[in-house]
């Protein structure tokens, strides 16, 4: 049975892992390709590494830290930020990332969407979407939440499907870094809308969030960062946990 | 289409010179330098290739490809090598999409395949999620590429498309339906899932190969 993912997300600015609250307080975590390795082995099913600067500072890659980690991680991993060409993926791909993650930029240029797919496949194309509510309505941001858009979210998600998207992180930023749990209900309808898999992000706080996003979110995937990072939720524990509460998980 | 860069394999070999015998086939599809890494975890040493002679003296063979079907299968005539594979005498291990490429045909962009294997590859329907992503059982296995692993061990697999089981699967994975996960017919196997990317289990099954 295809089980459910847990995805650390190793944010990464100037070659550290940080993870801002809110996208704004930044705090050093360490050292990404240590804390991969360690991530692996204690059981994350994918790794995602966001160079959360790169979209503002419009740099484009991570392709010695990729080269690194893939040299010592066994598992699978996703690279976004600042990803906004063919080029720039294909330097990622061939340097052992799995997947890459493009948010802007395919807001800016959707029909990057299906270029990307069409070189390389949808199964290494995420789409990341950034939302919040706004009057009721969850409308995309840009630029880490900073910069709204008319974009609404349900009509972004199911137009990248079309365009070739094969995974969508949804992170919702009324939740992120709260710790007060996923975005479920956006997240349920995100899963019935669209036939691609859905990584839940922004929100987890404690092992029954996890519990709640797969059940009541409906997600495939669940990412987090802070609460590994600072060793709130081992994975291990959380793993057992989704296990008694008869979700399918990798042990 | 688009000119395809190669990779000279000295350049892309930072340890530099093959004792071990093993090459991938370097033809633009797929995440080569993963498959590089793991079999460096495993203590081996493999070039990346695209050369003919090379790839006839390897003593064993890794067919990687990740993307769509009928544009890495151009890629691959393109090299002639879609001549040269059939032909291999030693172990050789198709990976995800390469494993997919030696069947009889792919629904994917209507591409013919290397015919090695006696199977049609066709895409999963609508009832799960497509493309499978993650982390899925294999089982019914029955191959030494699987010694010393369980029965419903976990692999990691993103794929649209699968093998419907035939008499050369050597292993089985159910999403929606029972599917074939691995393929063998005498001196060629191929694996749906990752290998270099299913941790410790995925690494055992490299090595298991490395030592056929």
């Amino acid at each position: 049975m295809l089980t459910k993912r847990i995805i650390p997300c190793l944010d990464i600015k100037n070659g550290r892992t940080v993870k801002g609250v809110n996208f704004v307080d930044l705090r050093d975590a360490g050292d990404p390709v240590e804390l991969a390795e360690i991530y692996a082995n204690e059981g994350a099913d994918e790794l995602v590494f966001l160079d959360i600067t790169a979209t503002e500072q419009k740099r484009k890659t991570l392709v010695e830290l990729v080269i690194h980690v893939a040299e010592k991680v066994n598992i699978p991993f996703t690279v976004g930020g600042g990803i906004s060409s063919v080029e720039d993926v294909e330097i990622l791909l061939n340097s052992g990332a799995d997947k890459v993650s493009i948010n802007s930029s395919a807001v800016k240029n959707p029909q990057l969407i299906n270029d990307l797919a069409a070189k390389f496949g949808s199964q290494c194309v995420v789409v990341a979407i950034d939302a919040k509510q706004i009057d009721g309505e969850w409308m995309v941001h840009l630029v880490g939440g900073k910069v709204p858009t008319d974009i609404k979210l349900f009509e972004w998600a199911k137009e990248v499907e079309q365009r070739g998207a094969g995974e969508i992180l949804f992170t919702s930023m009324d939740h992120d870094g709260t710790k007060n749990g996923f975005a479920n209900q956006a997240l349920a309808y995100l899963s019935e809308l669209v036939n691609i898999p859905i990584i839940a992000s922004g929100g987890a706080g404690n092992m029954q969030h996890f519990t709640d996003t797969f059940i009541e979110g409906k997600a495939d995937a669940a990412l987090a960062a802070s609460v590994f990072h600072f060793k709130e939720i081992e994975i291990i524990d959380l793993k057992n946990e989704l296990k008694r509460n008869n979700l399918p998980v990798r042990l | 289409m688009e000119e395809i860069k190669f990779n000279k394999s000295k350049e892309v070999s930072p340890l530099g010179g093959l004792k071990g015998g093993v090459v991938i086939i370097n033809y633009g599809a797929g995440n080569i330098q993963s498959i590089k890494f793991a079999i460096q975890r495993l203590g081996f040493e493999a070039v990346l290739s695209h050369d003919e002679e090379e790839i006839r003296n390897a003593d064993k063979v890794i067919f990687p490809g990740v993307g769509e079907a009928s544009s890495a299968m151009e890629m691959l005539k393109s090299t002639g090598l879609d001549k040269v594979i059939p032909t291999l005498k030693q172990p050789v291990l198709g990976i995800c999409l390469g494993m997919q490429l030696m069947c009889k045909y792919c629904e994917e962009g209507d591409t013919k395949g290397l015919n090695i294997f006696d199977v049609d590859v066709v895409k999963f329907d609508d009832r799960e999620k497509v493309p499978q992503i993650g982390w899925n059982q294999i089982e019914n296995l029955k191959s030494d590429l699987f010694k010393g692993i369980n029965e419903k061990e976990y692999m990691y697999l993103v794929h649209s498309f699968y093998v419907p089981i035939n008499e050369e699967a050597i292993a089985t994975t159910t999403y929606g339906i029972k599917y074939a996960s691995a393929l063998q017919e005498k001196n060629f196997y191929g694996v749906q899932f990752h290998p270099e990317k299913s941790s410790k289990a995925g690494a055992q099954i490299l090595k298991n190969f490395l030592e056929l």
